[in-house]
């Protein structure tokens, strides 16, 4: 079992016909994604790369009958085309799209209060790298080599800092359930608390590696989260030692403006609720076996 | 991106909130004629820079004749204004503002933010107007009124008028308030802004609810659709390789260090500076040359670290996924023989292909210092910078 995604899952792209979207679509299927389509309005009846385009998200549902759905569409109509993922009953969009306001994404996350919790799409991103279930299936834009199955489940907000992870977890044989990039703006689909409360509900996750930095709440919530319902240890690695305070560092949702908001002050609180910290970037991976090895004992 | 205080209160002005009458000026003359178009016997001068705390560093001045208001603006114009918000460096005045004195009798805080906890828009007020808000949370937190808006549904005149009873207005101003507020909102709302901040809001001797002093802040993601806030971008009141990062699709913080860095990805650059300081060193910037890592950006990335005179030490730090290392090689090499950067480089590449990648740098006639893991690149950079000073 994995989380959100596996190999049987029916994926359309949106934004399909587009340059970032070919590219991509065509490196999921040949990681073994089950694409079965995409959606370009004012494309619909054509083929692309041998796969239906659709013009409205919900003709491509009722034709493919596709659940996932992920966004490469613009800054400008990104949201857009998020909020008609959700109408046509898409029941998780991973959005790659990185610009785009912060006025917008509030609008889409009220839009989908409409839903009953059965009902809800599960919103990824938006700037983020995407889902990956190794082996199974991968929902974004990262090099899937590097991604070697097992058990440990990774959230992190950065793409490069989460390929890092895998890549230090690979070098050490260690592999993951599933890895979810939530994206680096101040207000995204799903929060880190919303992606550790599904790995502990995934038998196959035994560890989760959250890979956090400055700016927001949101790695605290999770902290408190797992100390308060989690049976499964969490490590973290929090990135941002050296920012000033007030300058946004790259990510539109990484700046220091209130108390708590600093690493330092994000491990403090993390270590209170009993996270495990991996002191550094390079020690990552160590820090995940160093926990799964005394799993075992 | 953020404005100048007489243009955000322009912007307020526009959505029915009440400024004090003023003008910008650019010289003595200008400030002079300003003052007499105004009116009245007390003006203020104050110098218009991107940084709040301008009074304490001098660059609000209160005069009582038009040729006092010449001579404050005399001696603030062209000068760098350094408050303990702009750093040592400080920010030029290159225009001041002419406003005509206010009597007040009560100063109020009035600030707009996303409360990324609940993603609503907070609202957060007090009594304690003109200490900045950090200080009021530190000195009199009781005084803070916190309310949290649906930005969907937008603010309503009740919620403003709860902030206004709750500041301790007195009844026959509460409606007056209550639509500063709601003004205040509406631009933070209608205008893509990230911060929106009254401090301080006066009620004057006269009755009047003005808005003296407004600092606002607006989300970049969003000036694609906001033309009329994109030209008030005043580049003066920004740090010069900045700019340079920003115009050619870079994302540079300088810093005070002097390790320069060049990395892929927002996460992966502040990891790696988190180890140069592990390792005992100071990083001289952030700079995220995006995912792809295209030699394009590489050679825009070298020249930026460059222009940069206290960087001692290069450290590239790339993890190529679908680019592959050896294809960031090459563009490294592409980079180095246009560049000529005369001091110690340390390379650390990971990712697809890292094996063809280091080859091909070995191969090459470059100078570097290969680096295998983030520790390995930060301690050898860290190494280097010290041989130099030895």
């Amino acid at each position: 079992m994995t989380i959100l995604i596996d190999e049987k899952t029916k994926i359309i792209i949106q934004g399909f016909t587009g340059k970032i979207g070919s590219f991509h679509a065509n490196e999921m299927i040949k990681y073994g994604s089950n694409i079965v389509g995409g959606v370009t309005p004012g494309k619909g009846g054509q083929t692309h790369l041998g796969l239906p385009v659709f013009n409205t998200v919900k003709e491509a549902v009722k034709n493919t009958g596709a659940s996932a759905s992920v966004l490469f569409v613009p800054p400008a109509f990104a949201a857009d085309s998020a909020m008609e993922a959700a109408d046509a009953g898409i029941k998780i969009c991973v959005a790659i799209t990185d610009g785009i306001p912060s006025h917008d994404m509030i609008k889409i996350k009220r839009y989908m209060r409409r839903y009953s919790k059965s009902e809800k799409m599960t919103l990824i991103g938006p700037n983020c790298a995407g889902v990956i279930s190794p082996g199974k299936a991968l929902l974004g834009i990262m090099p899937g080599h590097i991604y070697i199955k097992g058990n440990v489940g990774i959230i992190g907000r950065s793409g490069t800092l989460g390929y890092e992870a895998a890549q230090q977890l690979k070098d050490l044989g260690i592999g993951i359930s599933t890895s979810v990039g939530i994206g680096g703006d101040p207000i995204n689909g799903s929060s880190f608390r919303d992606i550790i409360e599904k790995f502990e509900e995934d038998k196959n996750t035994e560890v989760v590696l959250m890979i956090g930095e400055i700016g927001g709440p949101q790695e605290v919530e999770a902290g408190k989260f797992a100390k308060e319902n989690m049976s499964k240890p969490v490590v973290a690695y929090i990135a941002g030692l050296t920012a000033p305070k007030g300058r946004v560092m790259g990510h539109a949702g990484a700046i220091v403006s209130a108390y708590g908001e600093s690493a330092l002050e994000k491990v403090q609180l993390l270590e209170e609720y009993g996270v495990i910290i991996s002191k550094n970037p390079s020690v990552m991976g160590y820090t995940v076996k160093q926990v799964l090895n005394g799993k075992k004992n | 991106m953020d404005i100048h205080e007489y243009q955000a209160k322009k912007i307020l002005s526009g959505f029915g909130v009440e400024i004090p009458r003023g003008g910008i000026a650019y010289s003595p003359e200008n400030a002079e004629n300003k003052a007499r178009e105004i009116g009245g016997s007390k003006w203020v001068v104050k110098a218009q820079v991107h940084s709040g705390a301008r009074g304490k560093a001098g660059g609000i001045i209160f005069c009582s004749s038009a040729l006092e208001v010449a001579q404050a603006t005399d001696k603030l114009l062209g000068k760098k204004l350094i408050t303990n918000q702009t750093g040592p460096e400080g920010k030029i005045v290159n225009r001041v503002y002419i406003e005509e004195a206010t009597d007040i009798r009560k100063e109020l805080y009035l600030g707009l933010v996303f409360d990324r906890s609940s993603e609503c828009i907070m609202v957060v007020a007090s009594t304690e107007g003109g200490m900045s808000v950090e200080e009021i949370s530190k000195e009199k937190p009781e005084s803070i009124i916190r309310l949290k808006i649906e930005a969907a549904v937008g603010m309503q005149k009740f919620q403003a008028r709860e902030i206004a009873f709750g500041l301790g207005i007195k009844p026959e101003l509460i409606s007056k308030t209550a639509e500063a507020i709601i003004g205040c909102y509406r631009a933070f709302s209608e205008l893509d802004a990230t911060m929106v901040e009254v401090n301080p809001l006066v009620i004057s001797e006269q009755d009047q609810i003005l808005a003296l002093d407004c600092k606002m802040s607006f989300d970049n993601n969003a000036l694609f659709r906001r033309n009329q806030i994109s030209e008030l971008r005043d580049k003066t009141q920004e740090n010069e390789n900045e700019i340079y990062a920003s115009d050619r699709g870079l994302n540079y913080v300088s810093l005070d260090g002097n390790i320069g860095n060049i990395i892929n990805g927002a996460g992966l650059a502040m990891a790696s500076m988190d180890m140069i300081k592990l390792a005992g060193g100071e990083p001289a910037n952030f700079l995220d040359v995006g995912g792809g890592a295209t030699p394009e950006k590489i050679v825009k990335a070298f020249k930026l670290i460059l222009m940069d005179k206290k960087v001692k030490v290069i450290l590239v730090n790339i993890f190529a996924g679908i680019n592959r290392c050896d294809w960031v090689a090459e563009g490294i090499i592409q980079a180095l023989q246009k560049i000529d950067i005369n001091m110690p480089l340390v390379i650390r590449l990971a990712g697809t292909n890292v094996e063809k990648g280091n080859k091909i740098l070995k191969e090459s006639k470059i100078n570097y210092i290969e680096a295998t893991t983030l520790e390995d690149a930060a301690n050898k950079a860290v190494k280097a910078l010290k041989e130099l000073t030895k």
